[in-house]
């Protein structure tokens, strides 16, 4: 009896240690994320980024917390604010969760779910649009309430074709354990088994963290930052640091579900982890230092016709696959096959108005040659 | 049974898109009525920066209200400066000094690819792409150095004189330009070349904003605003002033009036700019810039005088009852701006209320002048 409870109570604890240094693991990471991010995006505006706070700026990330904490917190008279309150923690509070069952290595985890890892990463991935169309609501600015309610269509639609191709991924490892999806890919990674099902998670995931051109629902120049519209100090600096969480929980799932995780030659499986997720993250970055946005109607039509449908094919290309025994290379080709779809229906329906550029310019060559008869 | 419905209609929302938002270029007030994202309505609001230019320059000598056509479209300084100073000479019947007007024709040029490197950049923002501004900026940034070691001024020169030029340009002049213009060239090219293919660009503009040539042409819209829809209107070829009959150079026209062919067409303008520089660069006469007035106070005799320009926004008009006193008694701007914006009611009906910001940014207003 004396011995079970202080084996649950050991268990209580190295789970609290774990959350803890969880918790300080992220908050270091986002910390790195934040100057990285403004770095990154210097350099590629010939810019030099932040260079005064420490050795290449590298205690930006720091000062900028530190403004934030000790900005004033204001709540609007109008806002509901017992909302205005709960909704950044709702935000952090899912971002959070989701990192409980994701592996660095198959040792380090808080909380591996075995046969749960997949679900509960698309179960409690949802929570965090609960956050944003609250916080857009409660504080009673009618931006806020644009954003939130973009918010919620944008991440509910992309949430479709994320879930899809996990089922994908699952049916063809038969298992919702990531360290087994991971250990799966040690001859071939994923990302040449099933390259539809790399784009389609990492387009769904960066429209999931409202990354550039998915930007839409906190759109600057529009709707002037949406759900975040009223916030300011702290409550703010909980809202940068979910994204930015969220930014780095998609860029690990990539890199665990497509890219072959922590293997790798010579260096640490750690080590190799972090690469690959610093490699997907610049990647994010500079998209975004280079796309446009997106308009929300051409946003939610790309959701549902084109990912939508590629997100289902890919599953009945995973179930045929696995029903048939198929060798790897046929998933590989069907997939491609997808992509190729993709490139004909992008070619046909999105690029309308490049199409018709390219008319108008015939129509203005012809133009100036009657003008020179 | 029946349902009381009548607690549960849709009912329209208005959303105030400014003063303090950070795409109305400015202090430009849009009163919204949005039906979810679609715009069913539009009012504008401006006067949020008016400063009384025009009755203030009633109180000022003729010299001095350079400084206030400074201030009017801030984005393009000489091509302001020029014409309040076209007018006044045309009142007083002097012709400045053939260097004196090749040297204007030069800024003025320069300035038109400064003020639509801006352009590039706000349109950029607008769409949500930032990266383009930061690119265009190199370019305006070298073209408002050259400005400032000619004038002392990266804006508001206060440069050009009635009958001349503030002062000689510096003796490197000729080089300096000579130097930056292959320069600047690529800086066009880096800044745009990110925008104007872009799918996602393309996808934002084309189609969007559209407005034909009948309506743009009733709308009094001038400038690229006008050109991009097709009508082939540019004062500098219809009616020359200035020397700007000495130069060879296209008039860029787009067809659909959308969003991007005036983006188009603004972007074709600066390569005809750089064609200008090049041709009043090479050929730059010399003599004098000095006034032939001197530091005299003017009195022109009694009358009035319309002249009008082609700035980077459009048709700039400037209207001066003269009452043979020191002092206009009457000056009058049309502001391309201010004509321009008037056509936001019916371009922005129907649309999306993102739209309304890159509609909004391919008018390229600056509301320095359309408040005055």
């Amino acid at each position: 009896m004396i011995g079970s409870m202080s084996s649950y109570f050991q268990d209580a604890v190295s789970t609290l240690i774990s959350l803890l240094t969880l918790f300080s693991f992220l908050a270091v990471i986002v910390l790195s994320l934040v100057w990285l991010e403004r770095k990154a995006l210097g350099r590629l505006q010939l810019r030099l980024g932040p260079t005064r706070t420490g050795p290449f700026g590298l205690l930006q990330p720091i000062a900028d917390a530190v403004k934030l904490v000790l900005k004033e917190d204001i709540v609007p008279n109008d806002a509901e604010r017992v909302i205005f309150w709960v909704a950044p923690i709702i935000v952090v509070i899912s971002a959070f969760m989701l990192w409980v069952t994701i592996p660095f290595t198959p040792g380090i985890v808080v909380e591996n779910l075995e046969n749960m890892g997949l679900f509960y990463i698309g179960a409690v991935g949802v929570i965090g649009i609960l956050g944003l169309v609250l916080a857009g609501w409660g504080s009673a600015n009618k931006y806020g309430v644009i954003g939130g309610l973009r918010a919620a269509a944008q991440l509910i639609s992309y949430e479709i074709p994320l879930i899809m191709v996990l089922i994908s991924v699952a049916i063809v490892t038969q298992t919702f354990n990531l360290v087994d999806i991971v250990n799966l890919q040690s001859p071939v990674p994923f990302v040449l088994v099933l390259p539809l099902g790399f784009v389609l998670f990492f387009v769904a995931g960066l429209a999931e963290v409202g990354r550039t051109p998915f930007d839409i629902y906190f759109a600057e120049s529009e709707i002037v930052g949406g759900p975040f519209v009223e916030y300011s100090g702290a409550h703010w600096a909980v809202f940068f640091l979910s994204e930015y969480i969220n930014t780095f929980a998609i860029a690990t799932l990539t890199v665990l579900l497509f890219l072959g995780g922590w293997s790798g030659p010579f260096l640490p499986s750690i080590v190799w982890l972090l690469i690959k997720i610093y490699a997907v993250i610049l990647l994010i970055f500079w998209i975004r230092g280079t796309l446009p946005r997106l308009r929300i109607d051409q946003l939610m039509a790309f959701a549902w016709k084109v990912m939508v449908p590629l997100s289902f094919y890919l599953v009945v290309c995973c179930s045929v696959y696995v029903f048939y025994e198929m060798p790897w290379w046929a998933l590989t080709v069907m997939s491609l096959f997808g992509l190729v779809a993709v490139g004909v229906i992008i070619y046909r329906y999105i690029t309308a108005p490049a199409r018709k550029v390219a008319e108008v310019r015939e129509r203005l060559r012809s133009l100036q040659m009657t003008q020179e008869e | 049974m029946m349902q009381d419905n009548s607690e549960n209609q849709t009912i329209d929302m208005m959303l105030n898109m400014g003063p303090q938002h950070p795409s109305t270029h400015g202090v430009f007030r849009m009163e919204l009525r949005i039906d979810g994202e679609k715009i069913i309505d539009v009012k504008p609001h401006i006067g949020y920066l008016h400063r009384g230019s025009e009755k203030l320059s009633e109180g000022e000598q003729y010299h001095q209200v350079v400084t206030l056509f400074d201030r009017m479209d801030y984005l393009a300084n000489f091509n302001n400066e020029l014409v309040y100073c076209m007018a006044v000479e045309r009142l007083l019947d002097i012709v400045p000094s053939r260097r004196t007007e090749y040297i204007r024709v030069i800024l003025c040029e320069l300035n038109r690819i400064a003020s639509h490197l801006l352009y590039v950049g706000t349109i950029g923002l607008d769409a949500g792409a930032m990266t383009p501004a930061l690119f265009s900026f190199i370019g305006r940034d070298r073209i408002q150095t050259l400005f400032e070691s000619i004038s002392g001024a990266r804006m508001m020169h206060n440069y050009f004189k009635i009958g001349g030029l503030k002062e000689e340009v510096p003796t490197n002049f000729v080089s300096m330009v000579k130097d930056i213009m292959p320069e600047i060239r690529q800086d066009i090219d880096q800044a745009e070349k990110l925008l104007t293919f872009n799918e996602i660009f393309l996808s934002r503009t084309k189609d969007i904003g559209v407005i034909t040539a009948d309506q743009a042409i009733d709308y009094g819209l001038t400038g690229p605003c006008l050109r991009g829809s097709g009508v082939n209107y540019d004062v500098r070829k219809s009616e020359p002033y200035s020397v700007y009959s000495d130069f060879e150079f296209d008039v860029p026209v787009g067809l659909d009036g959308d969003c991007w062919d005036r983006h188009w067409v603004r972007i074709k303008e600066m390569d005809e700019s750089l064609k200008i520089v090049e041709q009043a660069i090479n050929n730059l006469p010399d003599g004098d810039v000095e006034s032939s007035l001197g530091r005299r106070l003017i009195r022109p005799s009694a009358g009035e005088v319309y002249v009008k320009a082609e700035n980077p926004r459009g048709e700039i008009g400037v209207y001066i009852v003269s009452d043979g006193t020191d002092k206009p008694y009457r000056l009058k701007v049309r502001p391309p701006s201010f004509c321009n914006l008037s056509a936001i009611e019916p371009l922005l009906q129907d649309s999306w209320i993102a739209d309304s910001v890159v509609i909004l940014g391919s008018l390229d207003i600056v509301l320095g002048e359309v408040d005055r």
